[in-house]
Formats: structure tokens, C-alpha cells, sequence
């Protein structure tokens, strides 16, 4: 009796998995299997192992693991300095801020400050570089995914260093340990899981990133997200842009695995 | 010659927001002895283990060890070890790993941790858990680690905030006398925090009792006990019976309306002071005999004595701790020795706080 009622509770969630997850996977494998006369074939497959496609993903998961790699670097510093303010969830609230702007206007916003006449070349012509081409560059590109996955990076590592029991660091220090022996044995270790939350937060969606290539890189950096949105909107080869956010799918699955055994014991 | 001092504090006031924390403190820490500090919860009792340890730096004031000023030298650098109130074991690491903890951080060799890690376990009677998680072991096992954490290093002076707190009564006996034994084995000085005034008079060699941020007496646990300054420290340390009164001239004193022989003198002619009598120095005795007359208001056994609760003609509680039993609404009298009676100058405090009430 008991337990029905609780399925009764569930089957909202369930309907809404199950028509916004679980049938658009399905729909993306069927397709996937179609080639763009739409007869069955697994030519999908072979194409996706040829160089171009495989350079592509390299290149995707090249620039995932650029754009994670810095926003922890900044990320866990700011998690670490903000835990020490005194307003600190304000601070917090500031530095999440952005998340609630949409994201192609941020986009948009950056287009002005990394333009030919925009503040940035301002600056660097007022501090004598002169001005360079930003805007469509891999750093531009790493720069603005950066900036944009930063609060998913800094939520789950602030919340691990505000978990963890600061008599802890008092322990080390009182044991003869400096300042970074007692980040390096003590403060990260123990930070671990909120640094693995961040880097999924960031790694799985910037895997599949295809807005910013467009608009900041100018297409030079092509990633799996961007050739989904090509083979769908441009060449309409369904099947093939299918075959590939599969294999998206797969590595997004294989990175929860790898990363998300949290909260052991 | 005088023995040196490890530690001394020389007048060292502690401000945290605005809060005075501790007040203008000063005392020395000699070798190999046992001290408490004991006090009510919030008077600074874990800010000075905190300075001494060097997690935080006196607002003013200065603090010594072997005579040089330490102020700025950080927690990392002192020859002083911690058992935290919490334990602080690290969790991530096993019970072996967290003992060697501060030996890896000095760089000894493998085998040179295993010994000294497997002696330090040995020691607190712990042998055979090195590998065992910390976060499977009870409270006062978790409370040996913590202990074999910081005796592992040698340290000169061991801090201890509370450590038998969170353990249950008959363990928490138990630790007393096994952290007590410890100390002598080791030879080292212990600095000892408890708000227990009866883990205090057991375990120390001085007792330093705190209230609001101020050293109230320091002394040896008999000291303490048989002569407190003040009202606070004697209502602190054991249950007392205190009562206003005023010193006559030397030797005798009047309170509860009557005058008494004392051993107290150096008071000026009728000041007003506190008197203290402790429960166990009052005699149950007949009405004429006895110095004082009052009625058994309640009577409970307490195993090795009748605890009694009486009220004088004037309504002051006399509490009494006797051997022989007392009938409840029974008028009887009580009889006490010069000595029990224990004469105090009235501190300012005090005073604020009678007017208060
Ligand atoms: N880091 C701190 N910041 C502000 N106030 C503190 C801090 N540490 C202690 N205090 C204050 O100092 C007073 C004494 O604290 P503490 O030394 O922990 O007392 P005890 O250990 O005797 O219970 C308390 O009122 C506490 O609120
Ligand atoms: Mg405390």
C-alpha cells in the first residue's frame, strides 16, 4: 500500500525522464543508424572512425580539458579565499551572478570587449602592444568558456571547503606542517569530491560547446558540438550528427563514471 | 635556583571583534608538571591553548618559550603538540598514517616512523589498529590516536582542550588516570582544559581557575580547594556554603547573625567579606550544642554521606554533608571548627553581581 503510494509520487519524475531523456537517447540511436537518404546503415559508424571525425574529437576533448584545467586553476584559489571573507555568501551570490544572464549575451558582450575596437585593444594600445587580434583565437575561445563555467567549477569546491572541519588545518600546522604541506596532504584531499563535481560540471558540457566556437573562435576551433550543429542544421544529415552526439553521450558517461564515486563509506 | 619556565605569559590580553577575551594574563609553565586550566564554558580556556599552540597571536602582551618572545612564530615551528577538543584526526588517512603524520612532515626515515608509530600505539594501547580507518573506531579510542598523533613527536609541552569530555562517565575515570600515568611516564609537561572542577583537584599539580578571561587563583588542587580567594573560585571548585559577612577585627568574624572564633586576621576593622564553609566541615549536633541552629529542610543519601539541606532563622541555605542521619523538619545544630571557616575579600565582580540580584 505504503510503496504505491510512493510510486504515485514518482510518476511525474518518471513521465518527464522518461519523455525528455530517455526517448530523445533512444531517437538519437535509431537516427543514428539512418544515412542521409534515410536507409538503414552503419556507415555512420565507419565515418565517425576516419581522421577528420577522430581530430575532431581529439580537439574537443583537448579544448574540454583546457577550459577545465583553468577554471579550476582560478576556481579553487577564489572557493579557497572566498571560505576566509567575512560576507561570504555575498560574495558567493556575486560570482554566481552571471549564471542567471543568458548565455549568448554574454557571448555577445565579449565580442564588443575582444573587438578590434574594443576595451581590450584599448588597453593594449594604451599600455603599448598595440592592438592585436583577440576575438577569433583559441585563447579568446578558452577565455570566454572559462568565464563561463567558472561559477559550476566554484559552487561544489566552495561548499567542500566550507564541509571541511577547520581544526583539521589547525591539526597539520600543530604536526609541523607549512601552509602548502597542509593544503597538499590535508585541505585538498579532502576537498577531492567537490573538485570532481566541478570538473563534471564543467568538462561535460564543454565537451559539446558549440555557440562560443561560432561566435568567439570563428569556427577556427571545431569541436563534436559544433559538427552536430552543422550536420543538423546546415548539411541536414541527421544521421551522422546522430552517430556523433552518441558517441558524446558515451563519453559524457564514461566521465560520471571515472569521476563520480563520491561520498565513499 | 628557581626552575625555568617553558612558557610564560606576561600580561597578554586577547581581543577577538571587539571582545575581551582574556584579560591581561600572566603565568609560567614549568617542566615535567601537570596544569589545568579549569573554568566555565566561554572563558578562554581554548584561547590559550590556541596562543601557546600558535594558531592565533596575543593582542597584547607577550609570550615566552625558554625565555625567547614567540608571538609571530607560526603553530608549525613550535616545539608543542595539540589534542584537539574534536579530536581533528584526519579522516582520509588510517590510524597508522595519522600518527606518522608529523613524522612524514619532518622527512624521518620508513623505518625510523614505523617504530616510533608502533611505540606511540603501544603506549596508548592501541597496538594492532594501525590499519584500521579512523572513522570505525569509538570515541575514546579515536581519543588514543589523537593522543599517539601528538606524543609521536616528542614535543616538550602536550596541549589538551577537553579531551575527556565526550567520553561517558566510567571511561571518562578510566582516561583520568591513564592520561595521568602517561604524564609521569612521559616526563613532559601537560597543559590540561576541563570546566570539571573534580577532574581538576585528581589529575593536576596546578590548577589555574579562570572566569571571564582573568586568572582567579592558581595553585595545587589542595590549595584551591582549602583556601579560594574568592566567591567564585570557592563556588566553583565544590559545593560550598558562602554567606556575606563582615570581619570584626582579626580572629573574629560575624555572619548569620552571630559572632565566630576564625584563624583569619589582616583584614581592615569591619570589612565586609565573603565566608566560605564547606559542607563536609559541618557537624550535625544538637541545638545547644551546636554554634549555628537550624531546620532540615530535605535530606539525600549519597553513598558515603547524607547530603543535607538546611535553613537557618534568617533563611541562608546550609548545605551538610554527614554521616549520620537527620530527620526532615527536624530543628538541629550545627558545630564547625575555627578552621572550617575560610574568610575572602570581596572582589569587584562580586560585588556587581550581588547588587544585581
Ligand atoms: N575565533 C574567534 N573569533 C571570535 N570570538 C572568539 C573566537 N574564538 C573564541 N572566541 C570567543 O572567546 C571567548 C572564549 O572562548 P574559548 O577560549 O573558546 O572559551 P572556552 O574554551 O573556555 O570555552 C568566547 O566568548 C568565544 O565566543
Ligand atoms: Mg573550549
Amino acid at each position: 500500500m505504503k510503496t504505491s503510494i510512493r510510486n504515485v509520487y514518482l510518476l511525474p519524475y518518471v513521465v518527464w525522464i522518461g519523455i525528455f531523456v530517455v526517448a530523445p537517447i533512444l531517437l538519437i540511436v535509431y537516427y543514428s543508424f539512418f544515412d542521409i537518404e534515410g536507409k538503414w546503415t552503419l556507415s555512420n559508424y565507419k565515418m565517425f572512425f576516419t581522421p577528420i571525425y577522430l581530430k575532431m574529437a581529439a580537439s574537443s576533448v583537448w579544448y574540454a580539458l583546457l577550459v577545465t584545467f583553468f577554471s579550476l586553476l582560478i576556481a579553487y584559489p577564489a572557493a579557497y579565499a572566498l571560505t576566509k571573507t567575512k560576507h561570504k555568501q555575498l560574495w558567493l551570490l556575486f560570482l554566481i551572478l552571471p549564471t542567471w544572464v543568458n548565455l549568448l549575451l554574454k557571448v555577445y558582450a565579449f565580442l564588443g570587449i575582444f573587438g578590434t575596437y574594443g576595451l581590450a585593444n584599448a588597453i593594449l594600445a594604451a599600455v603599448g602592444i598595440g592592438p592585436k587580434q583577440i576575438l577569433f583565437t583559441d585563447f579568446s575561445f578558452v577565455f570566454v568558456s572559462v568565464y563561463i563555467f567558472i561559477p559550476f567549477m566554484l559552487l561544489p569546491i566552495f561548499n567542500a571547503l566550507e564541509e571541511l572541519n577547520p581544526s583539521l588545518v589547525d591539526a597539520a600546522r600543530d604536526l609541523g606542517a607549512s601552509a602548502w604541506t597542509t593544503f597538499r596532504r590535508v585541505v585538498f584531499p579532502l576537498t577531492l569530491d567537490g573538485v570532481k563535481a566541478g570538473c563534471q560540471a564543467v568538462f561535460i558540457p564543454s565537451l559539446s560547446l558549440f555557440m562560443i566556437t561560432r561566435l568567439i573562435a570563428g569556427n577556427r576551433v571545431i569541436t563534436l558540438g559544433t559538427a552536430i550543429e552543422e550536420h543538423f542544421l546546415v548539411t541536414q544529415n541527421w544521421g551522422m550528427g546522430s552517430t556523433i552526439a552518441v558517441f558524446l553521450i558515451i563519453a559524457m558517461a564514461a566521465v560520471v563514471a571515472v569521476t563520480g564515486n563520491r561520498k565513499r563509506g | 635556583m628557581e626552575k625555568e619556565a617553558i612558557i610564560r605569559f606576561e600580561r597578554v590580553t586577547k581581543i577577538y571583534d571587539g571582545q575581551v577575551v582574556l584579560d591581561d594574563i600572566s603565568f609560567d609553565i614549568e617542566r615535567g608538571k601537570f596544569y589545568t586550566l579549569l573554568g566555565p564554558s566561554g572563558c578562554g580556556k581554548t584561547t590559550i591553548l590556541r596562543l601557546i599552540a600558535g594558531f592565533t597571536e596575543p593582542t597584547e602582551g607577550t609570550i615566552y618559550f625558554h625565555g625567547k618572545p614567540v608571538n609571530h612564530i607560526p603553530a608549525n615551528k613550535r616545539q608543542v603538540n595539540t589534542v584537539f577538543q574534536d579530536y581533528a584526526l584526519f579522516p582520509h588517512l588510517n590510524v597508522f598514517e595519522n600518527v606518522a603524520f608529523g613524522l612524514r612532515i619532518k622527512k624521518k626515515k620508513q623505518a625510523e616512523i614505523r617504530e616510533k608509530v608502533m611505540e606511540a600505539l603501544r603506549f596508548v594501547n592501541l597496538e594492532g589498529y594501525e590499519n584500521r580507518s579512523v572513522q570505525e573506531m569509538s570515541g575514546g579510542q579515536r581519543q588514543r590516536v589523537a593522543i599517539a598523533r601528538a606524543i609521536v613527536n616528542e614535543p616538550e609541552v602536550l596541549l589538551l582542550d577537553e579531551p575527556l569530555s565526550a567520553l561517558d562517565l566510567k571511561l571518562r575515570t578510566e582516561m583520568q588516570y591513564e592520561l595521568r600515568e602517561l604524564q609521569r611516564r612521559l616526563g613532559i609537561t601537560f597543559i590540561f582544559v576541563t570546566h570539571d572542577q573534580e577532574e581538576a583537584l585528581a589529575m593536576s599539580d596546578q590548577i589555574f581557575v579562570l572566569n571571564k578571561g582573568k586568572i582567579q587563583q592558581s595553585g595545587t588542587p589542595k590549595e584551591i580547594y582549602d583556601e579560594p580567594v574568592n566567591r567564585f573560585v570557592a563556588d566553583f571548585i565544590g559545593e560550598s556554603n558562602i554567606l556575606r559577612g563582615v570581619m570584626l577585627k582579626d580572629y573574629l568574624v560575624e555572619f548569620a547573625g552571630k559572632r565566630f572564633m576564625c584563624v583569619d586576621k589582616g583584614f581592615r576593622p569591619n570589612e565586609p567579606v565573603d565566608v566560605v564553609i564547606r559542607p563536609e566541615d559541618l557537624q550535625i549536633t544538637t541545638r545547644a550544642q551546636g554554634k549555628l541552629q537550624v531546620r532540615v529542610d530535605s535530606q539525600l543519601f549519597r553513598g558515603v554521606h547524607y547530603e543535607l539541606c538546611c535553613y537557618d532563622e534568617d533563611g541562608n541555605e546550609w548545605l551538610v554533608h554527614s554521616t549520620k542521619k537527620a530527620e526532615v523538619g527536624e530543628e538541629i545544630g550545627l558545630y564547625f571548627d575555627p578552621e572550617a571557616i575560610h574568610v575572602m575579600r570581596i572582589s569587584e565582580e562580586d560585588g556587581e553581581k550581588i547588587d544585581e540580584n
